[in-house]
């Protein structure tokens, strides 16, 4: 900002000093880390289950009819060019300064990742995998349901990764219009020049993304089918380049 | 935001347009610097691997890490050390566009087809204008696409350095929630996203330009 102050004086103590103050920090306010972590959690959470609802559904008709196709592979693309500090601060004058600002930022950085895996996902499934279960007479629901969502299921559950990262790291900036998280050791530190609580919540949100990074997949192995392995290997390819650099998210 | 403010005061925004224009140069300089320093890396890095195939995995590991920690995140690491400075923001930003740059030059130079290396070594072509002559050229499409990509992705982070204090769109973005002064931010949000925009188009334009082979089948990165 215009008049705003240096910030922060470089630690004098250097990086030993830093990493004592860190660790005193962290052990004087250990009650208050856990509830903020409690807080980074269920705004990321509330975000990624509302970005689910939409965009599933939306993109498992899409991708049985194999209509709206344009536009749901383009969504990451749209997606990556929302600057995710303008999204929450366009939220402000409608939604005001709270939560709801920053999960509607949240749910719309979540969407389009989400979209375009599950779209591609069902649209790569084997046609002749489809037409072998019409002939053995299911019908359209009973193929969405037995036949493409399972073989779908790990290329989406990447799309989920991607968005779940993506909203972890971007609730960071919940603390900007004020709102909790981890972002608040962070913000509150710059104001007033606490190097150790920077590092603290700096260090505790890269740890969580790394966790939802880690675990989420785990959850997309445990969910690829034994047998078709190197047929969806070829399809989460295919996804991660409509999603580039999507496999990993972050970035926000 | 207070009552009877309009959403967003036109005077206002004519009456500041200096600010304005500098804040967009400001925002396309930290972007310039931080995609240019970060190809010239990636570059020294994708030659690497392909040189050490075995450093893939250890690149790709580390790359993506630093991609996955929140921008905050890394700039308040950097805090500590280099205070609210030039550095610690392009530092961050550089870190971001590593992933995205080495996987493409990367993609880039394997996809060049054996045997034209072959008929250039051939030729008597030194490994230095193989590179130069052969391989760059015809990765450049990929690389081009990769620039487009990590170029979209770091006008969307610049924003994010101005809670570091440093001079660009997300300035306005800030003072407007600390003011409650909704032009401000709807200024600071619409030029950023139309920044990024503007880019991808213009970079799309490029990428069309220097593949004039791949034009007809239109592939994205």
């Amino acid at each position: 900002m215009a008049g705003r102050a240096v910030g922060p004086l470089p630690g004098t103590a250097g990086v030993s000093g830093l990493l004592g103050d860190t660790a005193t920090f962290v052990g004087d306010n250990a009650g208050l880390l856990l509830q903020r972590i409690g807080e980074h959690v269920q705004l990321s959470v509330v975000a990624l289950v509302i970005a689910m609802l939409v965009a599933l559904p939306t993109a498992l008709v899409l991708g049985h009819t194999g209509r709206g196709g344009f536009l749901a592979i383009n969504a990451a693309n749209i997606g990556r060019a929302l600057p995710s500090l303008a999204l929450i601060a366009i939220a402000l004058p409608f939604l005001g300064l709270n939560d709801r600002s920053t999960i509607f930022a949240l749910v719309l950085l979540g969407i389009p990742p989400i979209l375009t895996n599950t779209y591609v996902a069902v649209r790569e499934v084997d046609r002749d995998v489809i037409e072998a279960a019409r002939g053995m007479g299911m019908n359209a629901g009973e193929i969405l349901r037995g036949v493409e969502l399972p073989l779908a299921a790990p290329v989406m559950m990447s799309g989920i990764r991607t968005a779940a990262v993506q909203i972890v790291a971007t609730a960071t900036l919940a603390a900007v219009i004020a709102g909790g998280g981890l972002g608040r050791f962070i913000v509150d530190g710059f104001a007033t020049g606490n190097n150790a609580s920077v590092v603290t919540g700096a260090v505790a949100v890269a740890l969580l993304t790394i966790l939802t990074e880690l675990g989420l997949g785990a959850v997309e192995r445990a969910v690829t089918p034994r047998g078709s392995i190197r047929t969806d290997a070829r399809a989460a390819r295919g996804a991660r380049r409509a999603v580039p650099g999507g496999a990993k998210g972050g970035a926000q | 935001m207070e009552q009877g403010d309009p959403f967003f005061d036109w005077g206002w925004a004519t009456r500041h347009l200096d600010e304005v224009a500098t804040k967009i140069l400001a925002h396309l300089v930290l972007t310039g610097l931080a995609v240019g320093i970060g190809l010239l890396i990636s570059l020294a890095l994708a030659l690497l691997i392909m040189r050490y195939r075995w450093l893939d995995a250890p690149v790709t590991w580390v790359t993506g890490i630093l991609y996955t920690i929140p921008s905050l995140a890394l700039f308040a690491l950097l805090v500590p050390f280099w205070g609210f400075s030039l550095r610690t923001a392009e530092v961050g930003l550089v870190s971001y566009t590593l992933l995205i740059l080495t996987r493409n030059i990367v993609a880039g130079l394997r996809g060049v087809p054996a045997d034209v290396r072959e008929a250039a070594i051939g030729m008597g072509y030194s490994p230095t204008q193989l590179l130069v002559r052969v391989d760059l050229p015809l990765a450049l499409p990929v690389i081009v696409a990769g620039v487009r990509i990590a170029t979209v992705t770091t006008i969307g982070l610049v924003t994010v350095t101005a809670i570091i204090g440093r001079e660009n769109l997300g300035q306005f973005i800030l003072e407007g929630i600390n003011q409650l002064f909704s032009t401000k931010i709807v200024l600071g949000a619409v030029l950023s996203i139309a920044l990024a925009v503007a880019a991808d188009v213009l970079l799309l334009g490029v990428q069309w330009l220097v593949a004039p082979w791949v034009r007809s089948r239109g592939r994205p990165a």
